[in-house]
């Protein structure tokens, strides 16, 4: 197709530069490195924070922090996006982008499940056994979803089984209906309950037996590789671990996750070092 | 039910005074935008007037009470409006068009329906009851609306321009079926073309610029019109003149032989001509007037009008082939049957 | 017609491939072989079914309340109808998730009307009747402006002839107005019957998301995206195809002109 009208031309050109100056961006400034991580969700806070103590610390690097729910994050850089660096909220969503991890996943915190009710707590939920109360409104995650798979095995686990009005697709949807006052009941994160102010949570015995591993890893399409490992470094460091566990997070040993084993099936919640130290 | 109205619409220039004796028709004449359609359809209760009063029979219609309107709405008014578009509802058929007024009041659907397809019948559209409005002819749709008008047993029925828009035949048919159905009923019927309102109408009411300028029984009015108006509307030609011993005298001089009463010589009168009635003639003849051809304008039926500046003639392309007066010609026009003239008050 | 400048047909392809890309990249995932099958799966089908019976149920409920409404703000006048219709027809282009959060503090168990529902032992949240609301909340909008727009376009002349045949306002509205606007009203409510299928964030928000009770379609798709990607590309493509269809059918002018 040619063009024969310079408006055309014009026009077609404008479109064009819009993708190219999103990628042109980082070689020009070669005295400024921008990492980008794709981190989950619930990674909201502490990423923010750890990023900004990041940056103090290495002037000329800037964090630029995505966040979105695991799988959305994972189906992205599967898609091609430039992402340096991916923290998952769970192992098989890692497994979801393993042809695109450089080297190694790895561990660097986890996460138990909790029963968060509105501030007041208007259904009287005492344990997880009072869940399973008729009449209870119980939120949850889907059984597809991680924390809806950490769900499930807990309710096989401690053997009561809960019959949710709902069973929503991301714990922040949970929280919400918790919140809300729509729902009297709903299992999330510890580390959930920590960031909302409407709900309160109330621990029960056997939830740390189930707990959820985020690894972390650098991306071979990384457009900094060196930077990305060095913020990877940070976030499994001293002072890392230490954001996360005031966070709320369990911090992991940093062990090695591996994620090609984990492609395509059921995530291995159990990690029998996240009770010692949650 | 004798209608008395005072049309009043300051927005449109109408202030209109109207009187229809119970079972007479009245012709509302005029030009189109002379205010007809605004007089009817204020009586309708289409639109409301902004002063004056109407009554039908002792209901009031409208009335002005210290410049508060009031107005009877046009549900409880017992008056049936045919409008020039005939205004079918589109999604019910012929029959429930006509079926709609007595179902309105509450008649069951088979008496309705009995009811329309009498009225129907009376006005030759029995055949037409199953079809669509949308599939009907402009005349078979006036009937109908003419039909469904009646079948509300109106206590007074409005036609706006019901020959608007048909063909000759069509406007034929029409012309011989409200003379028919009309009879004894108290009706207006608003046209341009003074010629429709013969056969029907009882009286005549002359509308110009909102106003009634002339009114008046039917054949008196068109036989005697008082303005030059009147007479155009008539499809007269309007001769006005002063008056010598036999004949009208016309301000050039010339004469038109005419009968009339004995008025005193020099009175100003007035005569119309049927330009039906009018030939070319040689100079020699007779009592012609002779004049200057001023327009040559085809009437689209095989006939020329030729226009004079006082007279015209409608004669067949036959004829104008024999002799072609070209304009700015003279041409000597011969008026026929001696015209009857009348004093003009002047 | 006239030949259009070459820079404009231009710009049209580009349209029109930005528009069909996306369509053409989920049918380009899908897996044909096994397209069936994943449609026949309990979920696909339940979630499917109670699309389509809410959707119905929502559609029915936009035309019941948008055509008085559509008729209401038809008869007001001047900067009442504007405001009015601009806040009636908000919903269109709201935020899903922000009417989802507005239906929930009005019908939700502490919302200003769900509260006494609630306590009326009719509880709406996490309930069917919670679906069919949050898209009828979006969807009515579309039969509402249909009606208004094709009341707009009447001159009431038709009516004040009915009026004059003895004809009370009920039996006019019957007989000659509603049928009058019936093209209207149908294509309204076919949007609005698509408008629904599609529903999701209101839905997400409000209803929440159960399987049978108020997992639409969407909210499956959006479920089986986690898991089986393909599963979800199967169902979006019957609701690209229901879409496709819906929109056609409005799209069609009516048979015959609307007098």
């Amino acid at each position: 197709m040619r063009l024969r009208n310079p408006l055309a031309a014009a026009a077609l050109a404008a479109a064009c530069s819009l993708s190219v100056g999103a990628c042109a961006a980082e070689d020009d400034a070669p005295t400024r490195v921008t990492i980008n991580v794709y981190a989950a969700a619930s990674l909201s806070e502490v990423f923010a924070a750890l990023a900004e103590q990041y940056e103090t610390a290495h002037p000329g690097v800037s964090i630029r922090l995505t966040f979105a729910g695991s799988s959305d994050l994972a189906a992205q850089i599967n898609e091609g996006a430039p992402a340096d660096i991916f923290a998952s909220a769970n192992e098989a969503q890692m497994g979801v982008v393993a042809e695109h991890v450089a080297g190694m996943a790895e561990l660097f915190a986890s996460n138990t499940l909790t029963i968060a009710v509105p501030r007041g707590n208007p259904g009287g939920v005492t344990d997880f056994a009072s869940l399973a109360n008729p009449g209870l409104k119980v939120v949850v995650c889907a059984p597809e979803v991680p924390c809806g798979a950490a769900t499930a095995l807990v309710e096989e686990k401690l053997g009561v089984i809960l019959s949710p009005v709902s069973e929503l697709t991301n714990v922040t949807d949970v929280l919400g209906a918790v919140s809300s006052g729509e729902a009297d009941a709903g299992l999330v994160y510890v580390t959930d309950v920590a960031r909302a102010k409407e709900v309160e949570g109330i621990p029960f015995a056997g939830s740390a037996s189930v707990a959820t591993r985020y690894p972390i890893a650098v991306l071979t399409g990384a457009h900094a590789p060196t930077a990305a490992r060095s913020f990877v470094d940070f976030v499994l460091g001293q002072q890392g671990q230490a954001a996360l566990l005031a966070a709320g997070f369990a911090t992991s040993d940093g062990g090695a996750s591996d994620v090609t084993a984990l492609n395509g099936t059921a995530p291995d919640v159990t990690a029998p070092d996240a009770s010692a130290v949650g | 039910m004798t209608l008395e109205a005072v049309v009043g619409m300051s927005s449109r220039g109408v202030n209109a005074v109207l009187h229809v004796p119970e079972g007479t028709t009245l012709a509302l004449l005029g030009p189109n935008g002379a205010g007809k359609t605004t007089v009817i359809e204020a009586l309708a209760g289409l639109t409301a007037p902004d002063s004056g009063h109407a009554t039908l029979g002792d209901a009031v219609l409208f009335s002005d009470r210290e410049g508060r309107m009031r107005v009877t709405e046009s549900r409880s008014r017992g008056i049936a409006l045919v409008t020039q578009d005939s205004a079918l509802f589109p999604h019910v058929s012929v029959l429930d068009n006509v079926a709609f007024p007595a179902r309105a009041q509450g008649a069951s659907r088979a008496s309705s329906r009995a009811g329309a397809h009498k009225w129907l019948s009376r006005v030759g559209a029995g055949h037409l009851a199953a079809r669509r409005p949308r599939t009907l002819s402009g005349g078979e749709a006036r009937r109908v609306a003419v039909a469904r008008a009646l079948a509300s047993d109106p206590r007074l029925v409005l036609l706006d321009e019901p020959f608007a828009s048909l063909d000759i035949e069509a406007a034929i048919a029409m012309r011989s079926l409200l003379r028919d159905v009309l009879k004894g009923r108290t009706a207006v019927l608003s046209t341009h073309d003074g010629l429709d309102a013969i056969d029907i109408a009882h009286t005549i009411a002359v509308l110009d610029h909102g106003t009634v300028v002339e009114e008046g029984a039917t054949s008196a009015t068109f036989e005697r019109p008082r303005t030059a108006f009147t007479a155009a509307l008539a499809g007269l030609i309007w001769l006005r003149g002063t008056w010598v011993e036999g004949a009208l005298a016309l301000p050039d001089g010339q004469l038109v032989p005419a009968d009339g009463e004995e008025f005193t010589l020099g009175a100003t009168v007035a005569a119309t001509i049927n330009p039906r009635a009018v030939k070319i003639v040689p100079s020699t003849t007779p009592g012609c007037v002779c004049d200057v051809v001023l327009a040559l304008e085809p009437r689209g039926d095989g006939t020329l009008r030729v226009r004079g500046s006082l007279l015209w003639a409608e004669v067949s392309i036959a004829e104008a082939s024999r002799f072609l007066p070209r304009v700015g010609e003279t041409v000597h026009f011969d008026v026929g049957t001696r015209p009857h003239a009348f004093s003009l008050a002047s | 017609m006239t030949r259009l400048p070459r820079w404009l047909l231009v710009l049209a392809v580009i349209a029109a491939a930005f528009a069909v890309l996306p369509l053409v990249g989920l049918a380009s995932r899908a897996n044909w072989a096994q397209l069936p099958g994943q449609l026949a799966t309990p979920s696909a089908r339940t979630a499917l079914g109670l699309s389509l019976r809410t959707a119905a149920a929502s559609t029915a409920l936009c035309i019941t309340l948008g055509v008085p409404l559509g008729f209401a703000l038809a008869a007001l006048k001047g900067v009442a109808r504007a405001v009015l219709r601009a806040i009636l027809l908000a919903p269109l282009v709201l935020p899903p998730v922000v009417s989802g959060l507005g239906l929930l503090y009005a019908f939700g168990r502490r919302g200003l009307l769900g509260a006494t529902l609630d306590a009326a032992g009719i509880p709406v949240a996490f309930t069917t009747a919670a679906v069919v609301l949050a898209q009828a909340f979006v969807a009515m909008p579309f039969v509402v402006v249909s009606v208004e727009a094709a009341l707009a376009a009447r001159d009431g002349r038709l009516e004040a002839i009915a009026a004059t045949l003895g004809a009370g306002r009920s039996r006019i509205l019957r007989v000659i107005t509603l049928p009058g606007i019936g093209v209207a009203v149908a294509m309204g409510a076919v949007l609005a019957f698509a408008r629904s299928l599609g529903e999701f964030g209101a839905t997400l928000t409000f209803a929440g998301s159960l399987e049978g009770v108020t997992r639409t379609a969407a909210l499956q798709i959006y479920l089986a995206r986690e898991s089986d990607p393909q599963a979800a590309v199967a169902l979006g493509l019957v609701l690209v195809a229901l879409a496709i269809l819906i929109v056609a059918a409005a799209a069609r002018p009516g048979r015959r002109a609307i007098p």
